[in-house]
């Protein structure tokens, strides 16, 4: 599997096209960057709407996507009538709640072998978030937190990329001033204040942290396109994400 | 891996949007991105009121970018007439990043208004209100540069405004010139770069515009030919856009008047076209009117069809008249 960290293969062809490729390698590719997008919030989702131990919804997460693959779930999502989001997610909810029901969780496989998921990381975020249950009794409030975890997931490995894109270009500076102000800055830290802890001059500062900024806007669009089940989603995705149209 | 706390998730969602502390307005919803900036609505805390924020995407310095806002605010506040949207004010970001407030015109884009639009009347009748503004703009020596359906507003009070003057041209200066030293106050924003030298922003060969509403010597990027006629191109585009209204629904048979003053307000020669914006929009009121246009030399069917459909009732009136008066002296003979 490809950790999101890892260079990502941005391709017109959309993810569901590739996943329903005949060519063996297209699909797995694929299948890894919807792993890599989507464990962590189905993870979470787990663990918190079904209450489960992290060792449950650790089994019941590799199920899903071992389910994902066995029925061919992908095939069956109409990008015409809800986002891929919400698609993963009831199917996940549906997935979850037949297999708590027969209590008879079999280790699933086939072709898919279990993948080394990082739980324990998964699981450290989620007492680093202190989530209080009682915010989460509503439906909604779950659809919120998954919409979040998608989004932190999606975010995140754009960020290594980024990461990995200044290095590869000598901009680590930019990294660490991207760093520094957006990732890791109080609210009311001034580029200022920026410039003199890093030794700059104010315009550096802007230009460097404009620049990783753009960039990172690229890369994480570019990976949601690949995201997206069709160019319509894309656009609402892309517009609710960043207040942007793609048109 | 980073984790992202929620703070820096919603700090990277916004972090485009742009930092207005130490302004006198609050942020509000993205309207509108463009080539080098974006329009976002924001509120005027001292004046409490809605207003529409124009900035560059990233800070530019002494840039090009920086000024060709600042000139468009500039220009702008030259052209004070009710089609055009007022500017209210110029500023600088904490970063650097110049903006301007203007008017927040609350409606549609001609290009999604059209639909609303059912008569061909009605629609000429806005494209004349479109008309007024560029007039009074070549009045003022200000060449737009950029006429096309999405750059014109249509007010929920039916009011027209044409937007986007970032590549106009000035023709002739009047009052100060646009071209000095423009001076943007960011003392409080505590910006290093408060001024910037304009300088003349296009240039043989450079080519800005819409292609379908940019005239051939626009696309062509001969920018010494460009003068009022590439503006009554667009116009005579943007004429065929109104006039055709919502294709996708209909696909309407023009008048030949007006698809002549189209074709002569859209002619590849420029000395072909109208040789001004108030002559074209004569042209459409005389064929609103009834009356004969300058672009198109009518047959003799064509001239009683087109008296036939202005004095229709007087015609009417007189033809029956006639009849009666026959069938009357008909019944006497007998």
């Amino acid at each position: 599997m490809t950790t999101a960290g890892e260079s990502f293969p941005l391709t017109r062809l959309s993810l569901l096209a590739a996943a329903r490729s005949q060519d063996a390698s297209e699909r797995a590719r694929a299948l890894d960057i919807l792993f890599a997008a989507y464990w962590k919030p189905v993870y979470k989702y787990i663990r918190l709407k079904f209450s489960q131990s992290p060792q449950d919804a650790q089994d019941l997460t590799q199920g899903f996507f071992a389910e994902l693959l066995e029925r061919e779930l992908l095939s069956r999502f109409n990008p015409a009538k809800s986002r891929l989001r919400t698609y993963l997610r009831l199917c996940a909810d549906s997935f979850a709640l037949n297999e708590m029901k027969a209590a008879s969780r079999q280790k699933r496989g086939g072709e898919f072998a279990h993948v080394a998921l990082d739980f324990s990381a998964a699981e450290d975020e989620l007492c680093a978030q202190a989530i209080d249950p009682a915010s989460l009794a509503s439906p909604e409030s779950l659809e919120d937190l998954f919409e979040k975890e998608w989004i932190r997931s999606l975010f995140s490995s754009s960020i290594e990329e980024l990461r990995g894109l200044c290095e590869a270009r000598g901009k680590q500076k930019a990294f660490q001033l991207f760093e520094a102000y957006d990732l890791c800055g109080e609210a009311d830290m001034s580029y200022a204040q920026l410039a003199a802890s890093f030794s700059l001059s104010l315009t550096e500062v802007n230009n460097q942290l404009a620049w990783a900024r753009r960039e990172f806007r690229r890369i994480t669009l570019g990976r949601l396109h690949v995201l997206c089940g069709s160019e319509e989603e894309f656009s609402r995705e892309a517009k609710a994400l960043f207040g942007v149209s793609t048109q | 891996m980073t984790f992202l706390s929620d703070k820096a998730l919603e700090r990277l969602r916004s972090h485009q949007a742009p930092d207005l502390s130490g302004t006198r307005y609050t942020l509000g919803e993205l309207i509108a991105r463009g080539g080098m900036g974006a329009v976002y609505a924001a509120e005027d805390k001292k004046l409490a009121r809605r207003v529409a924020l124009k900035v560059l995407d990233t800070p530019d310095g002494n840039g090009e970018l920086t000024c060709r806002l600042m000139r468009e605010a500039r220009i702008l506040a030259q052209l004070e007439h009710p089609g055009i949207v007022p500017v209210h004010d110029v500023g600088a970001l904490p970063d650097g990043r110049v903006f301007y407030t203007m008017k927040f015109v609350e409606g549609l884009r001609l290009d999604k208004y059209i639909v609303h639009l059912d008569s061909l009347p009605q629609r000429l009748r806005l494209f004349l209100r479109v008309c007024d503004a560029v007039a009074f703009a070549h009045a003022r020596g200000v060449l737009h540069r950029d006429l096309k359906p999405a750059n014109i507003m249509v007010g929920s009070f039916g009011e027209v405004l044409v937007m986007d003057w970032g590549l106009a041209k000035i023709l002739r200066e009047h009052g100060p010139s646009l071209d000095d030293t423009v001076v943007i106050s960011s003392q409080e924003a505590g910006s290093e770069n408060d001024s910037t030298q304009s300088t003349l922003i296009t240039g043989y060969g450079t080519v800005m515009g819409t292609p379908g509403y940019m005239s051939p010597e626009q696309a062509r990027g001969e920018t010494e030919k460009i003068d009022v006629r590439s503006d009554i191109f667009a116009l005579g585009a943007v004429l065929n856009f109104v006039a055709v209204g919502d294709a996708q629904r209909k696909s309407p048979v023009l008048p030949r008047p007006l698809l002549a003053i189209c074709g002569k307000a859209t002619a590849d020669n420029p000395s072909a076209r109208y040789a001004s914006v108030s002559e074209l929009a004569a042209d459409v009121s005389l064929h609103m009117d009834g009356l004969p246009v300058s672009a198109y030399a009518e047959n003799v069917l064509e001239r009683f069809g087109r008296l036939y459909k202005r004095h229709q009732i007087a015609i009417l009136l007189i033809t029956a008249y006639l009849i009666m008066r026959a069938v009357v002296l008909l019944l006497f003979r007998r």
